[in-house]
């Protein structure tokens, strides 16, 4: 292979997800009237954006070579808890304070299993997962909390979920490349040993960017909740796996140590796009599985061919 | 005659000529050594003969047969094995079931206990004292390079080449291995050995051949030629010393260390550094040195003992207290403990300090970037893209030198130095020492540990030996010769 060839190799496995996003969208908007559209675009980010919210989270915690299965359950809890708040009357602030709370206990204890009891991320997250799920059924024994305000509903109307999302995405930027606990997060990932004997207090990190993670997905909770005006306990069933999804397709190596919250963003929407195109399409929701399966795997193998490239 | 052949072989990656038409020749019966500086082209040359790596141009013929380059199992078919410079085994599974993977013999069901006596046979072969039942994760360093050359040996050999092969092996067992390829040369092998040492290419090797800056530069019988001859074509220059003169003037104890304890990794420790003083820590190969620095640095909780820094008593829990506490530490793992291969050159060297890096908790490009470059400057790093470069696509002196880069971007008062100028070239050992001196010059006291004598030796103003364990003597630059030194390492007084 010539050098420049090799650079090109490498730029494509940096911005693949980035260059399909755009290829997807212009097949979709010349393909289909639909899509190109103000009010179907702006479906398409008000529909993502909490699965956005959530990867954001997750890339923290999968570039340290984790994995937070729990956040799917923390939605459910959080919008449950925040709304049962509400419907009590509580000011609109403490009823999402109440959700983000959630979140950042549920990822709090997933951080302390971790590093101190030293179970492997994917065990102690599964097991949180259907311990936060459990509860968010016994909470409310099943049944679903309505009867919100009016003000509640409005947080995930219009462009204010879109720029909730865009904040999350603009702090964990800056946290991320331009902090040193962003570069703490990556070394982590990269060699956790080194990084310890670098001085780097790994078990610190590890606890705060779970605790992080669980925080995306209290806020996630809370803007569904807001979506549905209702706190319904199995909102954000499998909403784990799109975020696992999304990263994944954006080009973070589950390895930890390798990836970019831009494409983070990017893979998720163009997951998101993916299923909005299918079904102006009207494929069917069993098909739509199959594309989606397929497209993960894909990615995955992209990041192996990666990884040997570089 | 010539039983492998390599003629103009060249391969580029990406911003680095890595060879450059280079031929190579190894006769049966003969153990031919490999020279050249890190980054010369030495890795490349054998990966390639090994099929790991695709030359873009030339070719290879083993027995006159040409060699199906970029295929490594049909070479190791053909007879050709590599013992590479990291350990390739599995862990979890013992040295039989290592020396076997991938030729396990019996279908449907193993034959284990044949396997297992052919295994024994081989490692007795090798003088290896190792339990062949046990998990390869439980042996030393050493003993799991016995088992990866028994695992070569264990195919039908022709070529067997040794990537740095002593690196990790202490005296006696450096010459048990060169006992085996003795043996190997009388059956008619062709040995490749690739070593720093330039004694050991005198003790074994018949041939040299030298590359430098990815080109072949000589070829010839080790007997016609010395070691200033070999070290002028590795460099290009000459080296009129090693080791530059030391003028130690010690000054009061920065690390006072007594009866430190980490049993069962040493028991019984005592040592002194001054401000201002190189103390070498030799010892064979598991005598407890690099744990002795684990401990110091925070990394091993040590059971019993005393550590005082500038006087002061100090029991640090983990490295970043250490390192706070103004203590250096470069690890004698590299790969596994020291880089950061997926961050770039600069990020490995920032690393500790980032806090001193930024405005309002966030990191300044303005005080990283010059930072960086400064130590990097003070080493001679070399990143062909700059320092943006990953430091894994580095070759590994530079990534040494990265690791010690890392060292100088704060004032400190206590280096420990664990093997630090392992699989490091001539010249950039000469920058590592001159260096050294320098910081001890401005106050620092280091702690050096080395497996090389010459090191210890022509470094070092006191040596500190250790024996199983135990510190058993403390010699004087004078009274440190090679056998007083061995002679407490080997019998501990």
């Amino acid at each position: 292979m010539t050098r420049r060839s090799m650079k090109a190799t490498r730029w494509l496995a940096s911005y693949a997800i980035f260059a399909a996003l755009v290829a997807e969208c212009l097949i979709l908007a010349l393909a289909t009237d639909a899509f190109f559209t103000e009010s179907n675009l702006a479906n398409v980010v008000r529909q993502n954006a909490f699965t956005a919210i959530l990867a954001a989270g997750m890339s923290l915690v999968i570039l340290t070579g984790g994995i937070d299965l729990s956040v799917g359950s923390v939605v459910g809890l959080a919008g449950v808890l925040s709304a049962d708040a509400l419907a009590r009357g509580a000011s609109l602030t403490a009823g999402v304070a109440v959700g983000l709370l959630v979140g950042l206990v549920v990822g709090s204890i997933n951080g302390l299993a971790v590093t101190k009891l030293r179970v492997p991320p994917f065990i102690v997250s599964l097991a949180m997962m259907l311990l936060v799920r459990g509860a968010a059924y016994k909470y409310t024994n099943a049944r679903t909390i309505s009867g919100l305000p009016p003000s509640f509903a409005a947080l995930s109307q219009g462009t204010l979920a879109a720029s909730i999302m865009a904040a999350v995405f603009a702090l964990t930027w800056v946290l991320l490349m331009r902090t040193p606990f962003g570069r703490h997060i990556y070394a982590t990932g990269g060699n956790p040993e080194a990084a310890w004997l670098a001085g780097i207090r790994v078990d610190r990190v590890l606890l705060a960017v779970y605790a992080l993670c669980g925080l995306c997905a209290g806020l996630a909770g809370v803007l569904v909740a807001s979506r549905l005006n209702a706190g319904y306990p199995k909102a954000g069933e499998f909403y784990e796996l799109d975020a696992v999804t999304a990263v994944v397709v954006g080009g973070t190596s589950l390895f930890g140590g390798r990836g970019s919250i831009w494409g983070t963003l990017a893979g998720a929407f163009f997951i998101g796009i993916l299923n909005n195109g299918l079904n102006l399409f009207h494929v069917e929701t069993y098909d739509q599985l199959m594309v989606k399966g397929g497209v993960l795997l894909a990615a995955a193998s992209l990041d192996r061919w990666r990884t040997e490239a570089a | 005659m010539s039983l492998l052949t390599a003629s103009g072989l060249s391969k580029s990656f990406p911003g680095v000529r890595a060879l450059e038409g280079v031929d190579f020749e190894l006769r049966p019966g003969e153990v031919h050594a490999l020279l050249g500086e890190n980054g010369a082209g030495k890795s490349t040359l054998i990966k390639i003969l090994g099929g790991a790596v695709v030359p873009d141009a030339g070719s290879a013929r083993l027995e006159g047969e040409p060699l199906p380059l970029g295929d490594p199992l049909a070479v190791r078919r053909r007879g050709i094995n590599i013992v590479y410079q990291e350990l390739t085994l599995v862990p979890e599974l013992s040295a039989a079931e290592n020396i076997f993977l991938g030729r396990e013999q019996g279908r449907p069901f193993l034959r284990r206990r044949e396997m297992a006596r052919s295994a024994q046979a081989l490692l007795d072969g090798l003088g290896a004292r190792v339990a062949r039942d046990a998990p390869v994760r439980t042996l030393s360093v050493a003993q799991q390079q016995l088992v990866e050359i028994a695992r070569a040996l264990a195919n039908e050999s022709k070529v067997l080449i040794l990537d740095e092969p002593s690196a990790t092996l202490s005296g006696p067992e450096v010459e048990r291995l060169f006992a085996v390829l003795r043996g190997l040369r009388e059956r008619g092998l062709g040995v490749v050995y690739i070593s720093h040492r330039l004694e050991e290419i005198f003790a074994i090797a018949d041939r040299v051949t030298v590359l430098r800056d990815g080109r072949h530069v000589a070829s010839a019988p080790v007997a016609g030629v010395d070691r200033a001859r070999l070290i002028r074509w590795m460099v290009g220059r000459d080296l009129t010393e090693e080791f530059p003169p030391r003028a130690p003037a010690p000054g009061e104890a920065v690390l006072e260390v007594r009866g430190l304890a980490c049993p069962p990794r040493f028991s019984d420790v005592s040592l002194t550094v001054r401000r201002g003083e190189i103390v070498g820590l030799a010892g064979l190969v598991g005598s407890g040195r690099t744990s002795v620095a684990l401990a110091l640095f925070g990394a091993l909780p040590a059971v019993r003992g005393e550590v005082r820094l500038e006087g002061q008593p100090v029991r640090f829990a983990s490295p970043h207290d250490a390192i706070g506490a103004g203590m250096g530490y470069v690890t004698e793992d590299r790969r596994r403990r020291g880089l950061f291969r997926l961050l770039s050159a600069r990020a490995n060297i920032t690393i500790s300090y980032l806090w001193s890096l930024t405005r309002l908790g966030i990191l300044s490009p303005g005080r990283e970037r010059p930072a960086a470059a400064a130590a990097a400057r003070e080493f001679d790093v070399r990143a062909a893209a700059g320092l943006t470069q990953p430091a894994g696509t580095l070759s590994g002196g530079n990534q040494q030198k990265l690791l010690l880069a890392r060292l100088l971007l704060r004032p400190r008062r206590l280096l420990v130095l664990d093997e630090p100028t392992r699989g490091i070239d001539v010249g950039a050992k000469a920058e590592i020492y001159a260096l050294m001196n320098r910081l001890t010059a401005q106050g620092l006291g280091i702690l050096m540990i080395s497996s090389e004598l010459p090191e210890v030796l022509g470094m070092s103003d006191r040596v500190v030996v250790m024996h199983e364990g135990r510190t058993a003597g403390e010699l004087s630059r004078a009274q440190a010769t090679p056998e007083s030194v061995m002679e407490l390492a080997t019998v501990g007084r």
